[in-house]
């Protein structure tokens, strides 16, 4: 039989483990910003975020396009995910048991495992060769492709979390069905839809991928969605291919431009899960 | 001479009920939960302006029961109602008659508290008036109606300072008499009271029960409990439901201290339930 003193040196052995594996867990984002803050930061500077790129050979430049461009596509990409998302998401969770919501939720979640490699050559099939040329909107869309099944998902689970017992408080109230939904089930779950939405915001905000045949980058400012448009992630990679330490040193600031926005959308995306009047979501 | 002893002390009667004017009249009434009947058969006249309870063992058709008069049981799918029911001469399941009227005009408190969090207490109480807007236009400001209802429900005074607050701020004794006020504000007839002390403590199990005694006075309620002690305390008559059957429906006094069904006897003296 094993002693107690043995138990304990397993025990303490085994939460040691699982100690390790937190830090592991974390690991690789603290090297990650470590990293970009050591080779991005010198690079920053006001003229990153108001200037345009500068020709090859010229110093000094910045990525303010891309910056306006990225921050357009998500603006296209919100337009059409979380309309949907969050309607198809209401519907999951109202009628839960129906065929068609059987097929729905299966379908999200395939779609949300789909490469998003695959989402960009559809918007490309559907969006950019039929109208002939690149463009802000065809990014916009693919992203929005991209974003749909995530905040179905999630809206479906926060709409969930109101206990029943508040949908029969509104209904003895005399609300009518869809009043009880809107006025009651929507808004105690708004605050984790919220959530759900920026996580799904900057889930997309530095997809590549999608973008590489559709919004295509872009060496000039522009802002029209019909044509090309430059983005973050597409300036980076374009840039860090490049054979120049100058855009080298660019990707690097671009990168750590990207990882901040990423991170101040996560942040918000907290912050709205705490501060909301309701703590039902919690 | 007795040969067993009441178990559970009940007061004088303190109002005359007038069984000429029943409040809500029930007629073979029969609830369905898919092909299994919850509720079996139950005719009763519930008084107006008195306290009626409902008590029966746990699973008796109780809750059911109640919810029948506002018309919240058909709202759990493959759930049905059989029989007729009349609320102050108007027949709630009568063709043409709009399921969220009767909600309106028959206010229902639950188990467990259920303040809208994402709502002030103001606005809590104020819920039901805004919903239907047209019938309360002449009935004063808002605010004078959220006071009133307070007001009656006990809870003004502790809660003057803080009506733009969350309302899930409040404990839960508050909580509950304040789901009591969102049901009051729309002034109902009668208001219906599920359970409405089971997870609160004594102390505000007191307060609610004393707000019960004195809502008599101008409301028509039926409580659901499962506690006898609190029958027999709040409730001029008792309705004894057992296996979704109505056994015994008699004054309180009748019933905890001359059942004159076996059954009655035996569940209110606490030998089963």
């Amino acid at each position: 039989m094993r002693t107690i003193r043995s138990r304990h040196v397993v025990s303490g052995g085994m939460i040691g483990l699982t100690y390790l594996a937190a830090i592991l867990a974390t690991l690789p984002l603290v090297l990650i910003l470590v990293h970009l803050l050591a080779k991005g930061a010198s690079s920053l500077s006001l003229d990153f975020f108001t200037r345009m790129p500068k020709p090859v050979g010229e110093a000094g430049g910045g990525m303010a396009n891309a910056i306006v461009g990225t921050l357009l596509l998500i603006g296209i990409a919100s337009l059409i995910g979380l309309p949907v998302g969050i309607g198809a998401g209401l519907y999951l969770a109202e009628k839960r048991t129906t065929p068609l919501a059987y097929t729905v939720r299966f379908l999200s979640d395939v779609l949300n495992g789909l490469p998003s490699i695959v989402i960009g050559i559809f918007a490309w099939e559907f969006l950019v060769r039929p109208i002939g040329h690149f463009s802000a909107l065809a990014g916009g869309v693919a992203l929005g492709a991209m974003m749909i099944p995530l905040v179905t998902r999630t809206t479906e689970e926060m709409l969930l979390t109101v206990p029943t017992s508040l949908k029969e408080a509104a209904l003895a109230l005399g609300y009518p069905k869809w009043r009880t939904s809107i006025a009651v089930v929507l808004r105690t779950a708004l605050a984790g839809i919220a959530t759900g939405a920026l996580v799904a915001v900057a889930r997309i905000a530095g997809e590549t991928a999608p973008l590489l045949f559709t919004a295509f980058g872009n060496q000039f400012w522009s802002t029209a969605v019909r044509e090309p448009i430059a983005a973050l992630p597409l300036q980076i990679f374009a840039y860090a291919i490049s054979p120049y330490d100058e855009w080298h040193r660019l990707a690097w600031a671009g990168a750590l431009v990207l990882i901040t926005l990423v991170l101040v959308i996560s942040i918000a995306a907290r912050l709205v899960t705490r501060s909301r009047f309701g703590a039902a979501v919690d | 001479m007795r040969i067993s002893a009441p178990a559970i002390k009940v007061p004088e009667p303190t109002v005359a009920i007038d069984s000429t004017k029943p409040c809500i009249v029930t007629r073979n009434l029969t609830a369905y939960f898919g092909n299994t009947a919850a509720v079996k058969n139950v005719s009763a006249s519930f008084p107006q302006r008195a306290v009626t309870a409902i008590i029966g063992p746990s699973g008796c058709g109780k809750s059911t029961l109640l919810r029948c008069l506002n018309r919240m049981h058909e709202t759990i799918p493959g759930a049905r109602v059989d029989g007729s029911v009349e609320i102050l001469g108007t027949a709630i399941y009568g063709e043409g008659t709009n399921p969220i009227a009767v909600r309106r005009h028959v206010g229902m408190v639950f188990q467990r508290p259920t303040p809208f969090p994402t709502m002030s207490v103001r606005a809590n109480v104020a819920a039901g008036l805004r919903i239907a807007k047209k019938d309360f236009e002449k009935s004063g400001s808002t605010d004078e109606i959220v006071e009133e209802a307070l007001q009656r429900a006990g809870l003004w005074t502790e809660v003057k300072d803080r009506l733009d607050e969350s309302a899930v701020a409040l404990s839960g004794g508050q909580q509950q008499r304040l789901c009591i006020a969102r049901a009051l504000a729309t002034r109902p007839r009668v208001i219906l009271l599920d359970e409405p002390t089971a997870s609160l403590d004594p102390l505000s199990t007191q307060k609610v029960e004393e707000l019960v005694y004195e809502l008599r006075q101008t409301v028509s309620v039926v409580i659901v409990t499962h506690n006898m002690q609190q029958a027999a305390r709040i409730s001029d008559m008792t309705a004894f439901l057992l296996a979704g059957e109505l056994v015994e429906f008699d004054s309180t006094r009748g019933l905890f201290t001359a059942p004159r069904d076996p059954r009655t006897e035996s569940y209110v003296t606490g030998r089963f339930g």
